[in-house]
């Protein structure tokens, strides 16, 4: 198919969502990431029949995090898509970065950084 | 157990604002299991507090120990080496947490970062529900295995009130008629008359109206052996 995507994009594989944790998304945003987004199977596809759905719950979780400390929830997202829909995955990672391109860069910047 | 839920993150800020190096301390106890002051809990406190900080420009220097139980002082001692090199302490133990810290180390700060709610045990996962409120004088089996002093908003002990309807309580309309359920069930157990007896007054010297309680067990205390 060789579709491209923006290299802004840096993909981090897991066996299945079910086992991104809350604390992956909240790290990468704290160690300065503009924004995190979760791939997952579609709903009511999980070969673990449930991990895109828990998945779902923390990032919805890290949005509310967000939205408390006064940083745009949009930063983080969850979509699903299924294996097969390379071009879908293309579009969510066009999407995901022209979203975070017009937030701007984040607001999680260390003030004791060399 | 002790059923705790975590401050909101903007209280929490606000008690350490002007602190540079924290240290958050969980508890292995009733609050890992009650998903608020466990390694996980701690861990996902100490990154949203950094990135809290970091985006007013003001980092924090944040490290974590999650103690064995923070009701016990062998292990609270377990931090005496390290205790002063922060600028305050947050427990996200039960309300005895900060107090036995406090006490073990009194020229620390420690800030309690859980509101303590009440003894209970989860209904489902996610969701807890009061059933004790450690009167001490358990009556439970008086009433069916359901204990009003819980979970009536009366503490009632002889029925309910007028203002039970449909088996809900007056009081919110997710809270049911604890005494609806206990008559109902020794109905259907075909024993309401163990519910015919008046029940007497309820000594409360040995609740909270007594003071604060102690439980000594002589066969434990150390040198009496």
């Amino acid at each position: 198919m060789r579709l491209s995507y923006p290299a802004d994009v840096k993909i981090i594989q897991v066996p299945c969502t079910g086992r991104v944790d809350i604390l992956h998304l909240l790290n990468a945003i704290e160690d300065g990431a503009d924004g995190v987004y979760v791939a997952g199977c579609l709903e009511g596809e999980c070969h673990y029949l449930a991990g895109n759905l828990k998945a779902r719950k923390k990032v919805e979780y890290v949005k509310r995090t967000l939205t408390e400390i006064g940083i745009e929830p949009e930063r983080v997202e969850m979509y699903n898509l299924s294996s097969a829909q390379g071009a879908r995955f293309a579009e969510i990672a066009n999407e995901m970065v022209e979203k975070i391109k017009g937030l701007g860069p984040t607001p999680v910047k260390s003030n004791t950084a060399a | 157990m002790i059923v705790a839920d975590r401050k909101s993150l903007k209280e929490i800020l606000a008690m350490v604002e002007d602190d540079k190096k924290i240290l958050i301390a969980g508890c292995k106890g009733c609050v890992t299991v009650c998903n608020t002051g466990g390694l996980k809990e701690v861990e996902i406190l100490a990154s949203s507090m950094k990135i809290a900080r970091k985006k007013q420009g003001n980092d924090i220097d944040i490290d974590i120990n999650v103690l064995e139980r923070q009701c016990d002082t062998e292990y609270v001692a377990g931090i005496k080496d390290t205790v002063e090199d922060y600028d305050s302490v947050i427990s996200l133990a039960c309300g005895v947490g900060p107090q036995f810290l406090s006490e073990m180390y009194k020229d620390q700060t420690f800030y309690p970062g859980v509101n303590t709610t009440f003894f209970g045990g989860a209904t489902e996962h996610g969701v807890w529900e009061e059933r004790c409120a450690g009167c001490g004088t358990c009556g439970i089996h008086n009433f069916g295995g359901l204990c009003p002093i819980a979970r009536c908003a009366k503490s009632l002990m002889n029925g309910p009130c007028g203002g039970s309807s449909n088996g809900v309580c007056e009081v919110n309309k997710d809270i049911e008629c604890i005494w609806d359920s206990i008559v109902r069930k020794k109905m259907d157990a075909g024993k309401i008359e163990d519910l015919m007896g008046v029940k007497g007054i309820k000594n409360w010297k040995t609740a909270r109206d007594g003071g604060p309680r102690k439980s000594i067990r002589e066969e434990l205390v150390q040198g009496n052996i």
